[in-house]
């Protein structure tokens, strides 16, 4: 907007960087904490850097094991979730957007009622069922109830209906079926928006903490936040270098994704957040 | 907004050039799928969630009588119920102001700012990308405790911020603002970046000040981003449950626990499935309340301006 460079922006700069750096100083706060040694972590006054720099409770941590079986638990119920989501949204989107038939409008309607029910207030009942599916301490008690997402269905299905008809038509007068122009014209199109959704998906399955604590109970199938959440607080006691390890090594993997994949990510949040507004 | 503007919804499907006909081209095969999974684990838990908020049934899932209204009628009558569905609704408002304002703040300084963006993004976003877990932790162990935490090691205080029931709410706020408020930036930049350049230069042309042509055209360009930011943000808010859960368990005594831990306490620590799940479908009634002004929004974005 402005094109000098005058007072003005000198003072939002100001403001800029004291606010970026309050913001960064928890985070910062943590990996400074979990290179100290154990016996200074609690020193008064506050230093950012200890008497020497040691990964000692790094190497604790992941010693430990806990920590890795975790994140491989979140990340591959987190791209199964993200998997099946997109993919049977789609074909839902596709099948209410582009076909005709019986039933098609109640249906829809039934889905998109379902955007207002928050699933936190389905835990009771849920996992109830999963207790009569034996599913409870599996991955599926994770994955299943985070598929069922109206939202997704809601996005895509606005998305198809502003694909030009023409594009399929064409395929259709040489014979393709339905599966064939979904899959090879319609998919293809829709790169953008499935993109957009897939990394909502991801970021909210990997972070999601009520549901997988209450379905996982056993270390072995627990999710990082759950494993962090039961575990390193039970078993570290005070012991924070570790535990600001633990913070650290469990945060950093999304934050590293969104330094190498920002513009993606933000579209991707930004559109979904406003469900495609 | 960032995408297209949508036109009129009601296209019908296109009748002009019909696929193969076959059993295989029909359309509920394709939806079959998500249905499925949406019916076993939203609709049916939704309905089975009534029905045992009717009943007295229990985690093992014995004692399965109907009772009616009892449960909703003890709720009612439950001071620690009407306690917590307070404290949500105090978090709701506390939280959502100044994660509004200090979205919409902080998205207008970085727009205005036009370099490192990246650095910007990365410090106001960056926390929205943290588990909850993490987010607690961090905040519990190291940024408040008497002492030696951030907070009071820097201002050399020795406030009690978790344990005091006059501060805990306060620092949940504190906590979930700098968490989440990158979410709100995030909206509103997206909304910055769509009003197009030729407004302002006109502007600029008849000589409007920066502050007038904040006053006169971004922020009523604005308006419909905000009503959907306070929406999303007043569900999100009611929602409440992990940050609390995870520093204080709700205390001390009952002056954080939010409604959700509550039905989480009755269903799970108190082993009642009914009465949880009539609280649980109180918070709901509320939600929906939210929700439907939600679509009312979201109607109104699809009709062609």
């Amino acid at each position: 907007m402005t094109k000098r460079f005058g007072w003005g922006r000198l003072v939002l700069l100001a403001v800029a960087l004291v606010l970026a750096a309050a913001w960064l100083a928890p985070i910062a706060w943590a990996v400074a904490t979990s290179l100290k040694p154990e016996t200074e972590t609690t020193k008064l006054p506050l230093e950012w850097i200890g008497s020497r720099v040691t990964l000692d409770a790094y190497s604790l941590v992941l010693g430990t094991g806990g920590i890795v079986k975790w994140a491989v638990n979140s990340l591959v119920t987190a791209a199964v979730v993200t998997a099946m989501t997109v993919l049977f949204s789609a074909m839902a989107a596709y099948g209410f957007a582009r076909t005709s038939f019986r039933g098609r409008r109640a249906l829809l309607t039934v889905i998109l009622a379902g955007i207002m029910v928050p699933p936190q207030v389905l835990i009771a009942p849920l996992f109830a069922e999963m207790v009569s599916l034996g599913l409870v301490d599996t991955w599926w008690a994770i994955i299943l109830p985070q598929v069922a997402a109206p939202l997704i269905v809601y996005i895509l299905y606005k998305f198809f209906q502003d694909v030009p008809p023409e594009l399929e038509q064409a395929a259709f007068v040489d014979g393709a079926g339905r599966w064939r122009v979904f899959f090879t014209i319609v998919l293809p199109l829709s790169r953008p928006v499935l993109a957009a959704v897939s990394i909502f998906t991801f970021i909210t399955t990997w972070n999601n903490f009520l549901w997988p604590f209450l379905v996982s109970t056993d270390p072995n199938t627990m999710t990082l936040p759950v494993g962090l959440a039961n575990v390193v607080q039970g078993t570290f006691g005070l012991r924070y270098a570790q535990i600001m390890a633990s913070v650290v090594l469990a945060g950093l993997p999304l934050l590293v994704v969104f330094v190498l994949f920002q513009r993606q990510i933000i579209r991707g949040v930004a559109h979904t957040g406003l469900a495609g507004q | 907004m960032t995408t297209v503007a949508v036109p009129a919804s009601a296209a019908a499907p296109a009748e002009e050039a019909r696929p193969r006909r076959g059993w295989t081209q029909h359309g509920l095969l394709f939806v079959a799928p998500f249905f499925a999974i949406y019916l076993a684990f939203l609709v049916w838990p939704l309905l089975q969630g009534l029905r045992m908020s009717l009943s007295s049934v229990n985690i093992a899932g014995t004692n399965d009588r109907f009772v009616g209204l009892a449960n909703y009628a003890e709720a009612f009558g439950d001071p620690r119920m009407w306690r917590s569905l307070g404290n949500t609704v105090v978090f709701t408002v506390l939280s959502t102001i100044p994660l509004v304002l200090l979205g919409l703040g902080l998205a207008l300084l970085v727009h205005n700012l036009r370099f490192v963006q990246w650095l910007w993004r990365l410090s106001f976003f960056g926390p929205f990308l943290l588990p909850s877990a993490v987010v607690s932790l961090l905040w519990l162990q190291m940024i408040y405790p008497p002492e030696y935490g951030l907070i009071n090691g820097a201002l050399g205080t020795d406030v009690l911020w978790l344990g005091d029931p006059s501060t805990a709410m306060w620092s949940m706020v504190l906590t979930t603002v700098w968490w989440t408020v990158g979410f709100n930036f995030l909206l509103y930049l997206a909304a910055l970046q769509s009003i197009p350049h030729h407004l302002y230069e006109a502007a600029e042309l008849d000589g409007a000040s920066a502050w007038h042509r904040l006053r006169s055209i971004t922020l009523p360009l604005l308006g419909r981003t905000t009503a959907l930011v306070v929406v999303l943000q007043l569900l999100a808010s009611l929602k409440v449950f992990d940050q609390i859960y995870l520093m204080t368990g709700g205390g001390p005594g009952d002056s954080t626990r939010p409604i959700i831990e509550y039905a989480y306490d009755a269903g799970f620590t108190g082993y009642r499935i009914g009465y949880a799940s009539a609280v649980s479908y109180i918070l709901f009634a509320l939600i929906v309340v939210v929700s439907l002004a939600q679509l009312r929004l979201f109607r109104k974005s699809e009709e062609p301006s």
